[in-house]
């Protein structure tokens, strides 16, 4: 266990610790040795945002970071969003508008809309894109994906759906 | 760079909890940035808004919201992409890079570290802490603005000006360019050429060609350097041009 690092850290809530090798990477942590498969892995080098998740409060990418930087960290991940039978408010949205193809870039978008609906107006559909634009969906299902987070954004802001 | 396993190295130091490198603080020589200062941080400070509001303007075009959380000033400068935003800030704004080492500290300017894309003066035992921003004289105008593939990437070709007006003539004028260059530049013949002219978008029109010359911007998979060098005047008129609205506003 010598060339293990311990770490102890909150993932969607509860505490946990591991011993884990300096050199894994947290979206690797993640799913392969929590079981949460949630988080998907992509690119592998920050482009697509599959594997987005939030530290501390803040979005980051699980594959630009090692399992021991989350140390002490609070983590949350899709599935500290809602269940199949309990959704988030954002996963019904998607499910709503049909803002999800084959679901790859899923995880990555709704922990993407998790924080741009707290810290930015997102005005317009332009808005909307430009926050959304760190998220890669090669089926391309964009139009409904900006639909979803419109919806979001409307109810955020007491406007009624046009 | 460990992702594309570009870099494999045998140990590395986590510098992201030091207490203090990631500060944002005014000082007898202006505003000094600590190495760990995040995008985001710097988008959002007030004391950057107040004397160089060319840096949340800037930062709108770093990456995306997940990389500004975590991405720093010193990451990006150490990287020395010659199309990023930091090192062309920090050539525009004349600033300065404090680098820790050994023998103990040192500042470079930005001509001295940025040798080469992703190539910098840094030995192997040094870490920079921050950079310094000179105060510049005001009333200023600054205005920042790139051309990449898609929103988020690193910019084809970026532009960042500032400008001072005194009594209808440009008084100072810099220009600054990235993504033309081994590194980010500055437009010397045009800023030379404006100043003391009559301070006028006809005047920065007439400069535009100024921009061009001594550039020798390379082909890649982005963009051929003849698509690079026909940006460099139309960023530049827009930048200038704002900058000048902004000086005069």
């Amino acid at each position: 266990m010598s060339d293990r690092t311990h770490i102890t850290l909150t993932v969607n809530g509860e505490p946990f610790e591991a011993y884990v090798e300096p050199r894994l990477l947290a979206a690797d942590f993640l799913r392969d040795e929590m079981g949460l498969t949630g988080t998907h892995v992509g690119c592998e080098h920050g482009v697509c945002g599959a594997c987005t998740i939030t530290l501390d409060g803040v979005s980051a990418r699980s594959c630009l970071m090692l399992a021991v930087q989350l140390d002490g960290g609070d983590v949350r991940t899709v599935e500290g969003l809602g269940t199949t039978r309990e959704m988030h408010r954002i996963q019904q949205a998607f499910r709503e508008h049909h803002a999800l193809q084959c679901g790859f870039c899923t995880p990555g978008f709704l922990m993407t809309v998790g924080e741009i609906l707290d810290t930015l107006p997102l005005r317009d559909d332009g808005e909307i894109r430009d926050a959304l634009s760190g998220n890669i969906c090669r089926c391309t299902g964009y139009d409904h994906i900006v639909k979803a987070v419109r919806a979001l954004v409307n109810e955020r802001d007491g406007v009624s759906d046009p | 760079m460990m992702n594309f396993r570009l870099v494999q190295p045998k140990r590395l130091v986590d510098i992201n909890r030091i207490a203090g490198l990631g500060r944002i603080e005014k000082t007898e020589r202006g505003i000094r940035l600590g190495a760990l200062t995040r995008h985001a941080e710097a988008a959002r400070s007030e004391l950057l808004a107040e004397n160089v509001p060319i840096v949340a303007e800037a930062m709108a075009h770093v990456a995306h919201v997940a990389i500004r959380n975590r991405g720093t000033v010193a990451g990006s400068l150490c990287h020395a992409d010659p199309s990023a935003e930091w090192p062309l800030l920090v050539t525009l704004l004349d600033g300065e890079i404090e680098i820790l080492g050994g023998d103990g500290r040192r500042t470079a300017t930005p001509a001295e570290f940025f040798l080469a894309p992703l190539v910098t003066d840094m030995e192997e035992t040094e870490l920079v802490t921050g950079i310094h921003l000179p105060p510049h004289e005001t009333p200023c105008g600054m205005a920042f603005d790139e051309v990449a593939q898609r929103a988020g990437d690193f910019a084809v070709v970026a532009a960042g000006a500032l400008v001072r007006v005194e009594d209808g003539r440009f008084a100072e004028v810099r220009l600054g360019l990235g993504g033309v260059s081994d590194t980010s530049v500055r437009a010397a013949a045009l800023e030379d050429a404006l100043t003391g002219r009559p301070a006028t978008a006809e005047a920065i029109e007439a400069s535009l060609a100024l921009t061009v010359e001594d550039l020798e911007p390379n082909d890649d998979v982005h963009a051929s350097a003849a698509y690079r060098l026909s940006l460099v005047p139309v960023l530049s008129r827009r930048v200038l041009g704002r900058a000048l609205e902004r000086a005069t506003a």
